[in-house]
């Protein structure tokens, strides 16, 4: 017999299948008809004999089931079941409501977690084989990730044996100008061959060539695509038109896909051709390039390292003045785009699931008591003839129509929650992870959301099967039973609850250790009091400012214009504001010392004379600039505190002469040692920095620091349309308060996001665990009614019952939290490294979440122990 | 449930429907006639339960190894009768030849020991 040929009678079978079972009907009754007969003529009455001929038959009910369930399609009882379990859950809609809520919102967690790690970590880097792309640094004792300088990356380039390719990018902040005036753009400069490198295609136009690079050539850029539909509406036109960047017509020749982004160089509108634009290009010493190499075929990461590492240490010897302790550093692309935010992102996934599974032990634990309700109901069915098989497949039924109701609403909720996930991550620090943006439901999303929904269905679905045998089957029709049941649930509904307990416990630490480590950090000591200071970015291009006089000049105006703003304490000058990413160094030398083997490098800030006072740095030694040290005077430098310490060991500093040259020349007299103010970001280490007066090294570059009377982000308007009025061609950019640049530093913004989410999550799981407790605690009650009469007609107090009560919970509870307390221990490793100056293991945090715990676990035991506590004996033991 | 009640030897997993379609091979019977042959044949050894014969015949159903027709008795009572198809003897000749050689391997092992 065919597969076919049978499933198509059986489909002829299933059509007729009201006259067939009709038809079995009567053939079963006729049969019957004839064993009465036979056995009234082997004596037995007429009524017996209707009896025994029943009870020979079997069960009519089952037997028509079986035979349904040989000729039936598979489809039509689990049709059946789905249409019961529907109607059990529409019966309990207050059961149906809680279940489906609590698991839509660990699944709608877990998953909105999940399509970030998607997003970052599963969905490929939109290179071509990005595996095999690596970003080179240059190291110097400061640290392994420093920008390198052109000629050495000529040198790499031509003397490596392992890269098929290397290329360099630099992010570049360029002046646009526009007929509403100059604005700064974001982009990047990259050589020819950078996309290439990556391989990538532009998606409109044509790729950068080498010829672009040269100097009687026009310039040109690529547009990012969404540069290209913001900027220039999407005008497929725009290939061959000329923008102005930095004062140079440029031509856009291409525009790239959709889904490319570099994060080391974004946010980025403009990617323009690398073209040598003044004597940076000439000085090794000049460090301002990062590189990007595709390793060849064949080539480890290793292999690859040691060859470049081999270079560098050939050009430290070839050029000691310039590259003496410059060594090569390289990371796989992956790794520095995606290093700083996987521990993160791992450590929320982590909660997200912890959370998940709270939510479905609770729900589990709601079902099994609905199970222990239902044994009756099991066991008359069962008694009809419900075969065994066919009441657990009802129970998988109802577990996974909850778990995919859940999973349903859980991805809507998922994509939603995404979206305010992504607004709690300032703007600036968004656009340096594009690859977040791109968080969307795809087919890998989806899957997940289906394995945990499946998951979650056959985890409700085969606990109360397992809680169901057969033989409980019968008992479940005497009411006897009921108690001892009851123990068996309590116990294990007891295990589920201190699972419960113990993951809100360590939920509740990490949201602890977070938030204390974000506390930390936002009070850590930066050198500067950060309130009421206004922050703003001037750039002067064009050819009105290249010359120092000019530049002078434009730092008096625009000091005279702000500080005449209403609300304005003082205007001072740096060319790097604080907090940054603490680049911007500069090597140098010590007048009157051997030159000796050691590199010294450190920040260097060009500020005007009132900066410090400004700030509200502090004067260790020595004085601040004057007003009036300009050009003419003696050259003065003020360092910090961590470079006197460091580079003057036991020495007194101030009057000491450094030079930025190897012979000494133009030699800086040090005048003054200021505390540390922190020019990385907070949680770095102190480094040691040199602050320039901006009159002896004027620049067309200019961040504004503004100490204001009034609310400092009132003020940010007025101050960048006084700018305008001193002259409409400068560019102002980013303006912003002290205070949001520290809140919405890279750092503190990673902590404050994690620490939210963290937080969230463990509000949640703290909810749901004493949830759950109360629902043990009161079910233990309800079915210990009768003992708690007999202990009170027995002359059992009201307190002794309360305490007994108490004692339940407080036993559950103790084991929750110590457990927890020491899956949080163990847990110390996922997030330790994400802490700032807390210990994973940090006492008070591990205290205070105990205790909060305990308090709310003894609020939550208290109603049903107070309801213990009022049974009254006679009652209790006459409901029984 | 039903099982439970039976003293007799319960037969061999997967022969009732051999001895359905042998019943059936010697003329077409309803299901009580079934039910007695077998019984008589094997001199009250074995008893076809009801509970299983209905389901074993809507099995053999739905192969196609038996067809049923509604007839008249000879007491004028209505009742289906089910006769052996050609796929149907074709069935019981590959499940006698099964059968014979589980046989008398089972009776070759027994000899041995």
């Amino acid at each position: 017999m065919s597969w076919l040929a049978r499933t198509i009678r059986k489909f002829a079978f299933f059509a007729g299948r009201d006259r067939r079972n009709r038809e079995l009907e009567e053939e079963m009754a006729f049969h019957r008809g004839l064993s009465e007969q036979e056995m009234m003529a082997e004596g037995l009455s007429a009524d017996d004999a209707r009896y025994a001929a029943a009870r020979q038959f079997g069960n009519d009910a089952r037997l028509r089931d079986e035979s349904a369930g040989i000729t039936g399609l598979w489809c039509e009882t689990v049709l059946h079941d789905l249409r019961f379990a529907v109607r059990q859950l529409r019966r309990n809609p207050g059961f149906a409501v809680t279940t489906i809520l609590v698991l839509t919102l660990g699944i709608g967690a877990a998953v909105a977690i999940f399509s970030f790690v998607d997003a970052a970590l599963i969905r490929p880097l939109p290179y071509q084989n990005p595996s095999r792309l690596a970003i080179l640094y240059e190291s110097i004792p400061l640290g392994p990730r420093f920008h390198l300088s052109y000629l050495d990356y000529l040198d790499w380039k031509a003397q490596n044996t392992v890269f098929s390719s290397l290329d360099v990018y630099a992010p570049f902040g360029f002046i646009l100008e526009t007929p509403a005036g100059s604005q700064q753009a974001d982009g990047a400069s990259v050589s020819a061959g950078f996309f290439r490198t990556l391989g990538v295609t532009p998606v409109l136009g044509r790729d950068l060539q080498p010829s672009d690079q040269q100097q009687n050539q026009p310039r040109t850029a690529l547009l990012s695509y969404a540069a290209w539909q913001r900027r220039f509406g999407g005008r497929r036109d725009i290939l061959g038109q000329s923008v102005t960047l930095d004062g140079n017509p440029t031509t856009i020749v291409g525009v790239l896909p959709r889904d490319f982004h570099f994060a080391p160089a974004e946010p980025a509108d403009f990617w323009a051709i690398e073209r040598s634009s003044g004597g940076c290009e000439k000085n090794r010493g000049c460090h301002d390039l990062f590189g990007v190499a595709r390793l060849k075929p064949g080539v480890t990461f290793a292999a690859a390292f040691a060859d470049i590492r081999r270079i560098a240490d050939n050009l430290a010897r070839e050029y000691p003045d310039s590259n003496r302790d410059q060594k090569a550093f390289m990371l796989p692309l992956t790794e520095a785009i995606l290093g700083d935010i996987r521990p993160i992102l791992l450590l929320v996934l982590t909660g997200a699931a912890l959370l998940l599974v709270i939510a479905a032990v609770n729900v589990a634990s709601l079902l099994l008591v609905r199970t222990e309700r239902r044994r009756r109901e099991m066991a008359v069915r069962g008694a009809l003839g419900a075969s065994r098989i066919r009441l657990i497949r009802q129970f998988v039924t109802e577990g996974l129509l909850l778990a995919l109701a859940s999973g349903l609403l859980g991805v809507a909720l998922a994509s939603g929650a995404a979206d305010l996930l992504l607004h709690l991550v300032p703007k600036d620090m968004l656009a340096t992870m594009p690859y977040l943006e791109q968080a969307r439901p795809d087919a890998a999303v989806f899957a997940f959301a289906a394995a945990v929904s499946l998951a979650a269905g056959l985890f409700f679905s085969l606990l109360p099967a397992l809680r169901i045998s057969l033989s409980e089957l019968r008992e479940g029709l005497a009411e006897a039973t009921r108690g001892s049941s009851g123990t068996v649930w309590r116990r294990f509904g007891s295990n589920l609850v201190i699972l419960e307990l113990a993951m809100a416990v360590v939920l509740l630490v990490g949201a602890g250790l977070l938030s204390k480590s974000l506390y930390r950090l936002l009070h850590t000591d930066i050198g500067m009091v950060p309130d009421h200071l206004a922050l703003l970015q001037v750039a002067a291009t064009g050819h009105s400012y290249d010359t120092a006089p000019q530049q002078v000049a434009l730092e008096r105006k625009l000091e005279a214009r702000l500080s005449m703003l209403p609300g304005v304490r003082s205007v001072a000058f740096t060319t790097t504001l604080p907090l940054g990413d603490g680049d911007g160094t500069t090597g140098f030398t010590i007048v009157g010392m051997p030159p000796d083997k050691v590199h010294r490098e450190v920040a260097f800030r060009r500020v005007s004379a009132n900066y410090f006072s400004t700030l509200q740095a502090r004067l260790v030694s020595g004085r601040w600039f004057a007003e009036d040290e300009g050009a003419t005077r003696q050259r003065v430098v003020i360092i910090n505190q961590q470079m006197a310490t460091q580079y003057f060991p036991g020495q007194n500093p101030l009057g000491r002469q450094i030079s930025f040259d190897a012979d000494g020349k133009n030699a800086m007299q040090i005048v003054g040692i200021v505390n540390d103010v922190q020019e990385g970001q907070l949680d770095a280490a102190p480094r040691g920095a040199m602050y320039l007066p901006f009159l002896q090294n004027p620049g067309n570059f200019l961040a504004v620091v503004l100490r204001t009377t009034q609310p400092a982000d009132a003020l940010l308007p007025a101050a960048s349309a006084a700018v305008h009025q001193v002259d409409p061609g400068l560019a102002v950019d980013r303006p912003i308060t002290m205070t949001e640049r520290l809140h919405d530093s890279p750092s503190a913004s990673l902590h404050r996001c994690s620490a939210w989410i963290l937080g969230a999550f463990a509000t949640l799981a703290l909810v749901l665990s004493v949830v759950g407790l109360y629902g043990v605690i009161a079910y233990s009650v309800s079915q210990r009614t009768r003992e708690i009469g007999v202990r009170m007609a027995l002359g059992a107090q009201r307190s002794s019952v309360y305490r007994m009560i108490l004692r339940e919970a407080g036993i559950l509870t103790l084991l929750g939290i110590l457990l927890g307390l020491m899956g949080s221990l163990a847990a110390a490793g996922l997030i330790g490294k994400l802490l700032f100056d807390v210990h994973a293991w940090d006492a008070s945090t591990l205290v205070t979440v105990g205790i909060l715990l305990a308090v709310a676990a003894m609020l939550a035991s208290f109603l049903p122990a107070r309801r213990a506590a009022s049974v009254n004996p006679t009652e209790a033991l006459h409901a029984e | 449930m039903v099982s439970s009640m039976a003293k007799r030897p319960d037969l061999l997993p997967g022969t009732l429907d051999m001895l359905i379609l042998k019943t059936l091979s010697r003329g077409s019977m309803h299901g009580y006639g079934i039910a007695l042959s077998i019984k008589r044949q094997s001199d009250d050894v074995l008893t076809v339960e009801e509970g299983s014969l209905y389901p074993a015949l809507q099995r053999l159903l739905l192969q196609g190894w038996v067809k049923g027709e509604w007839k008249m008795t000879e007491t004028n009572r209505r009742a289906r009768y089910y006769t052996l198809t050609a796929a149907g003897r074709r069935q019981l000749g590959l499940e006698l030849t099964q059968f014979e050689q589980m046989i008398a391997a089972i009776g070759r092992v027994l000899q041995d020991a």
